[in-house]
C-alpha cells in the first residue's frame, strides 16, 4: 500500500515538472492535462482572427528563430562558434524584446559518449550557450539550464549525421 | 527479507532422513537419458568439470506455497536453477535434471556412484526438499566427488516459500566455491535500468532482480527518467539518478519503506552516485556553472566535501574495497582518462596510458582490478591493475559500457547498446573474456549494478 501511494505521488509530481522542462513527456502516463499546449490553443480558438503564434509565446519564439533556437557542437566540444554566436544573438534579441520571459537551455550529447560524462558535457554546452546570452545582455536570473546527456536524441540514427544533430543546446522559453 | 537463514549442519538430520524414506520416487521417466550427459563435442569440454545435478527428491510430495509447486516439483526446479547458475562460466559442464534419473530420498546421503560414473560425471550434486509443516521448507545440498566416491561438502537451509531460489543459489555458491576456490556470488541481486519506448523518448525505470534474472521487479513508474542505480552494501537502499523534478538529482530509495529522499539539497545537477564500501559515504558528481567535480557526502545527510577541483570534467568514481582510495575519470588531459586519488581527494594521479579513452572505472571488490569502458573508436569493456598496468580488453561490442563487478570480483557485468536501433541489454563476461552471456530481462536494460552477496 505504501508503495502504491508513493507511486501515485511520483506520477503527480513528475507530471507537472516534466511538462515544463521535457520536450516530450514519456508514454504510459495518465492522460496528460496539457498545461503547456492549452494556453496557445485556447487563444487561437477564441480569437479566430489571430493568425500565427501569440507574440512573446514559446510558439512565437520558435517561429521567429526558425531553427536558431538550437546550436550545434563538435564532438566532445562545447565552444560557441560564429554560427552559434549568430543564432544566440537572435535568441538574445527576442529575449530582450520580451523581458519578462524566462528560458531553459537544454544541453544534449550524441550517443557516442559514456552516460555520466555526457551529463557533464551537456551541462557544459547548456552553460556555454547561457553564458553567451548573458554576455549579450540577457539577465542571468531569467535563464536556467538542464543537461540531458545522451538521453534525448533528436535524430535516432547511429551515423555521423545523426550524431552531429544531437550534439546541441536548445533554448526553450517558458510560457 | 526478515527470514532467518538457519544453517543446519545436516549431520543430525541425515541419518533420520535416510530412515524415514518415503516411497522411493518411481523410477523417473527420463527423456533421452544419457545423450546429453555423455556427449562430449566441445573442444574445451575435456577441461570442464562434468557436474550432474539431478532432481532433489522429497520425503513426501506435498503442496507448498512456493512458485514452483509441490515439494517434488520444487526439487526439480531447484536442480534447474543450480544447473543454470553453473553454466557458461568456463569451469563446469553441468547436466540438469531433464536428462538425469531422479535419485531416491535415501540416495541423497548414499549416492549410487556407479550410475554417475557411467554417465561420466566428475561431480554430483544431490539435495532434498522437506516441508517443515510450519510453512517453511528445509532444503539440503550435498556435493560428491564421483571418482573418489566421497562427500565433499553438505549444507541445508530453512527458507520461507518466497525465498526458495535463494537456497538454490546458496547451493550453487557452495559447489562453485568448493570446486573453484573462489568466493561465492550467486546469492546476490542486481539493480538496473529497464528501458522501453522509442530511442528519442526512452522510458527508463529503476528495476531490481536476482543475479540470474528471477524475482524481477520494477521500482519506479517511468514517469521520471531514472539512471545509474547502485545498491547499498546492506541492500536496504538504492542510490540513483532521477529527473523527478525536471533536473538530474541523486536520490536514495529505501527498499523496505518504498520511500525516497534527495541526497543533497543542491540547486546544481548531481549525478554518478556510488556508495563507499561501509555505506557511510556517497560519492557523486556535481556540475556548477558547467564545471563538474567529484564530491562526497555522508549517506545519512550533512555537508558535502569537494574532492576534485579542476576546470575539466571530473566525474564518476568508485571506492577501493578498503575505502582508502577512489578511482574516477577526468578529461583534464584533453580526453577521458582514469585517475586514482586518496579518499580525501589528495594525491590525484592518472593511471591510464594506453591510447584511446578510458571511462567509468569500477574497482573490483577483490581490489586487484579496475574495470572500465575502453573507448577506441567503439566502446569495449576492459580491466587493468590499480596502477594502470596489464590492460586487457574483455569484450568487442559496438558499444559496451558501464562495467559492474560480481561480488567475488571474477565476473564483469555491463550493458550493450545496439547500433541504430538503440536496443540495450545486460551482459556479463568472466576475466578471461571468453565466457560471455546475456542476462534475461523482460525489456531492454542498461546501467547494471551488482550488489554484494546477500546478508
Amino acid at each position: 500500500m505504501l508503495r502504491t501511494s508513493r507511486t501515485i505521488a511520483l506520477l503527480l509530481l513528475g507530471a507537472s515538472a516534466l511538462a515544463a522542462c521535457s520536450p516530450q513527456p514519456p508514454k504510459i502516463l495518465p492522460p496528460d492535462p496539457g498545461p503547456v499546449a492549452a494556453p496557445t490553443r485556447s487563444t487561437t480558438v477564441s480569437q479566430p482572427t489571430v493568425r500565427g503564434p501569440v507574440p512573446g509565446s514559446q510558439a512565437d519564439f520558435s517561429a521567429t528563430l526558425m531553427g536558431r533556437d538550437t546550436i550545434y557542437f563538435d564532438t566532445d566540444k562545447f565552444n560557441v562558434d560564429s554560427t552559434d554566436a549568430a543564432a544566440l544573438q537572435v535568441q538574445a534579441q527576442w529575449l530582450m524584446k520580451y523581458p519578462t520571459k524566462r528560458a531553459t537551455i537544454e544541453g544534449h550529447c550524441d550517443e557516442r559518449g559514456t552516460r555520466d560524462y555526457n551529463i557533464a558535457l551537456g551541462d557544459r554546452r547548456a552553460n556555454a550557450a547561457k553564458n553567451y546570452l548573458i554576455s549579450l545582455g540577457v539577465d542571468a536570473s531569467r535563464l536556467t539550464t538542464v543537461s540531458y546527456g545522451k538521453e534525448r536524441p533528436i535524430a535516432t540514427g547511429s551515423t555521423e549525421e545523426a550524431w552531429a544533430k544531437n550534439r546541441r543546446s536548445i533554448t526553450i522559453t517558458i510560457d | 527479507m526478515k527470514l532467518r537463514w538457519s544453517l543446519l549442519l545436516s549431520l543430525l538430520a541425515a541419518p533420520a532422513l535416510a530412515q524415514q524414506v518415503a516411497p522411493a520416487p518411481a523410477p523417473a521417466p527420463t527423456a533421452a537419458p544419457s545423450e546429453e550427459a555423455i556427449d562430449v563435442t566441445d573442444d574445451a569440454a575435456w577441461q570442464d568439470l562434468g557436474i550432474a545435478i539431478p532432481t532433489f527428491p522429497t520425503n513426501a510430495d506435498v503442496p507448498t506455497q512456493t512458485s514452483a509447486g509441490s515439494t517434488a516439483a520444487l526439487g526439480r526446479a531447484l536442480a534447474q536453477v543450480i544447473t543454470a547458475d553453473l553454466q557458461n562460466n568456463g569451469l563446469f559442464k553441468p547436466t540438469g535434471p531433464a536428462s538425469l534419473p531422479v535419485p531416491s530420498f535415501a540416495q541423497v546421503t548414499a549416492p549410487d556412484f556407479q550410475t554417475w560414473q557411467a554417465k561420466q560425471a566428475d561431480m554430483l550434486v544431490h539435495g532434498f526438499v522437506r516441508d517443515n509443516g510450519d510453512g517453511k521448507l528445509t532444503i539440503g545440498c550435498y556435493l560428491y566427488d564421483v571418482a573418489l566416491g566421497q562427500q565433499l561438502l553438505k549444507n541445508a537451509w530453512v527458507v520461507g516459500p518466497a525465498e526458495w531460489r535463494r537456497a538454490a543459489h546458496k547451493c550453487s555458491d557452495m559447489v562453485y566455491s568448493r570446486l573453484s576456490g573462489e568466493s561465492p556470488f550467486f546469492d546476490s541481486r542486481i539493480a538496473y535500468i529497464a528501458e522501453t519506448g522509442p530511442k528519442d523518448r526512452r522510458m527508463k525505470r529503476l528495476a531490481i532482480m536476482d543475479s540470474d534474472g528471477a524475482n524481477h521487479k520494477f521500482i519506479t513508474t517511468g514517469q521520471a527518467l531514472a539512471l545509474t542505480p547502485r545498491y547499498s552494501p546492506d541492500y536496504k537502499r538504492i542510490v540513483y539518478l532521477s529527473y523527478l523534478n525536471g533536473n538530474p538529482r541523486i536520490y536514495i530509495y529505501d527498499t523496505e519503506l518504498g520511500t525516497q529522499k534527495l541526497v543533497t539539497q543542491s540547486k546544481n545537477p548531481t549525478f554518478a552516485p556510488r556508495w563507499s564500501p561501509d555505506g557511510k559515504w556517497i560519492l557523486y558528481s556535481m556540475a556548477i556553472g558547467g564545471n563538474t567535480d567529484v564530491y562526497r557526502v555522508p549517506s545519512s545527510g550533512g555537508e558535502s566535501q569537494r574532492l576534485t577541483d579542476s576546470p575539466a570534467i571530473d566525474v564518476g568514481g568508485s571506492y577501493s574495497p578498503d575505502g582508502t582510495k577512489i578511482v574516477f575519470e577526468s578529461d583534464r588531459s584533453g580526453s577521458q582518462q582514469v585517475y586514482v586519488m586518496n579518499a580525501d581527494g589528495s594525491d590525484q594521479k592518472r593511471i591510464s596510458f594506453f591510447g584511446g579513452r578510458a571511462a567509468t572505472p569500477e574497482w573490483s571488490p577483490r581490489g586487484d582490478q579496475i574495470a572500465f569502458t575502453y573507448i577506441a573508436g567503439d566502446f569495449h569493456i576492459a580491466v587493468m591493475s590499480p596502477t594502470g598496468g596489464s590492460m586487457r580488453q574483455l569484450t568487442n561490442g559496438w558499444q559496451d559500457e558501464a562495467p559492474t563487478w560480481s561480488p567475488n570480483g571474477r565476473i564483469v557485468q555491463f550493458f550493450r547498446n545496439e547500433r541504430g536501433s538503440g536496443h540495450t541489454s545486460l551482459w556479463q563476461v568472466d576475466l578471461t573474456g571468453k565466457n560471455e552471456r546475456r542476462l534475461p530481462t523482460p525489456v531492454d536494460a542498461s546501467d547494471p549494478a551488482w550488489g554484494p552477496v546477500l546478508p
